[in-house]
């Protein structure tokens, strides 16, 4: 597989979010803002680079009984690298983020990629598989969050964008508003998806 | 009388207005993946239920003795170390063996649990709601006992959670959906809806 497809399969043909609805956690918690969407996912696709480049580093020197501890470890190392930096260089963003950054540990994205690609594949491919991965769960985060911060707040990256007669849907914001949005996206997706076939 | 009263007020804040998926959205994958069926549901309910009340516990006194040690203090040491930047990894590798140890006891203790539990004990390592609510506790500096409830009570509400969505989807299955809807879209809409139900609870305490 060529580098740019191993890139753009993780951005739309498996777009860990969309596609392989993986790693719902942050994606439904963190998407109220536009802002959080793009923190959340810059912080882990730094995560899911980090550890993909190491594993794969590393395949041929772990042993196969105990892998998945060694991922974990891995990526716990990254996730306290992001979480020192972010609260030194972006203590807002820390805030806001609170108890969703350690647990970026347990996105099931990260352990999947890591024992799925990197794992398997050399220490170039993995780097961009990670990127990919990781730039596809920041835009469908993103994406999410303008559509939920749009319609429940009536804004975007906090740009006041509908006018002063709008009264905002402020369900869109609180925790059920993250289930609807999503569900209706996937919904979509899927309806796309079967035009296509046929 | 207080600290009863405070220990109820933990559970039922933890289990039914912040309840753990419903509201703070942890634990999302299992809720998803293993609601299919309202036995398999429950099944993964107590699992869940056991492995928070012991995790917490654990990581607490992880914490207290080994992360942030301010009983040396008690000994006269003149200043703790301060490891509890290293509390994420510490955490993890503690949940991660604390499963593994809790499905080996069960095997060996109660063959019929574990065989009805099975395919789920490994699957709690990533449950975020786990190295959630450890966090969660330590953050709000909680006692041990605290803790202990706070654990019990998130788990509880996990549990009730599930165990409910299982329900909705059982009768869904006979029901005439549209057919982008199939799957993920209509389990993601019952689950905003129950959502909504438990948002009801947000007055109950002050």
């Amino acid at each position: 597989m060529s580098l740019r497809k191993v890139f753009m399969n993780g951005i739309i043909k498996e777009n860990p979010t969309f596609r392989l609805v993986l790693g719902m956690c942050p994606t439904l918690a963190l998407s109220t803002a536009a802002v959080n969407g793009i923190g959340m996912g810059l912080a882990t696709t730094f995560v899911l680079v980090g550890s993909n480049v190491f594993v794969s580093l590393l395949k041929n020197f772990i042993p196969d009984r105990v892998r998945i501890p060694a991922f974990v470890i891995i990526i716990a190392s990254f996730v306290t690298i992001v979480e020192l930096v972010m609260k030194a260089y972006v203590p807002s963003l820390y805030e806001a983020l609170g108890i969703y950054i350690p647990l970026i540990v347990v996105n099931c994205i990260i352990l999947a990629r890591a024992e799925a690609f990197a794992s398997k594949n050399g220490v170039v491919a993995s780097a961009v598989d990670g990127l990919g991965m990781g730039l596809g769960f920041t835009l469908a985060l993103t994406l999410l969050a303008a559509i939920r911060e749009l319609i429940g707040n009536g804004s975007i990256f906090g740009m006041q964008l509908m006018g002063a007669g709008y009264q905002p849907v402020l369900i869109f914001i609180l925790a059920p508003g993250g289930f609807f949005t999503l569900g209706l996206i996937l919904a979509l997706m899927n309806s796309l998806t079967d035009r296509e076939k046929a | 009388m207080e600290k009863f009263v405070g220990i109820i007020l933990i559970i039922i804040s933890s289990a039914l207005i912040n309840n753990f998926v419903l509201s703070r959205f942890l634990g999302i994958c299992p809720f998803l993946g293993v609601s299919r069926k309202v036995e398999t549901a429950a099944g993964m309910g107590v699992a869940v239920i056991f492995v928070i009340a012991m995790a917490s516990v654990i990581t607490w006194v992880v914490e207290r003795v080994i992360l942030s040690p301010q009983w040396l203090l008690a000994l006269g040491v003149d200043q703790a170390p301060d490891l509890t930047f290293l509390r994420t990894i510490a955490f993890i590798l503690v949940i991660a063996g604390l499963v593994q140890f809790v499905e080996m006891l069960i095997q060996k203790s109660n063959p019929a649990l574990y065989s009805a539990l099975g395919v789920y004990l490994p699957l709690i390592t990533t449950n975020c709601a786990v190295l959630g609510v450890a966090i969660i506790n330590i953050n709000k500096g909680y006692d041990l006992l605290q803790t202990l409830f706070n654990g019990i009570g998130s788990a509880v509400g996990f549990a009730l959670a599930i165990i409910l969505l299982a329900g909705v989807r059982e009768r869904l299955e006979d029901a005439e959906i549209a057919k982008p809807f199939l799957g993920f879209p209509i389990t993601m809409l019952a689950a905003g809806l129950m959502s909504i139900a438990f948002l009801g609870f947000s007055g109950l305490i002050k």
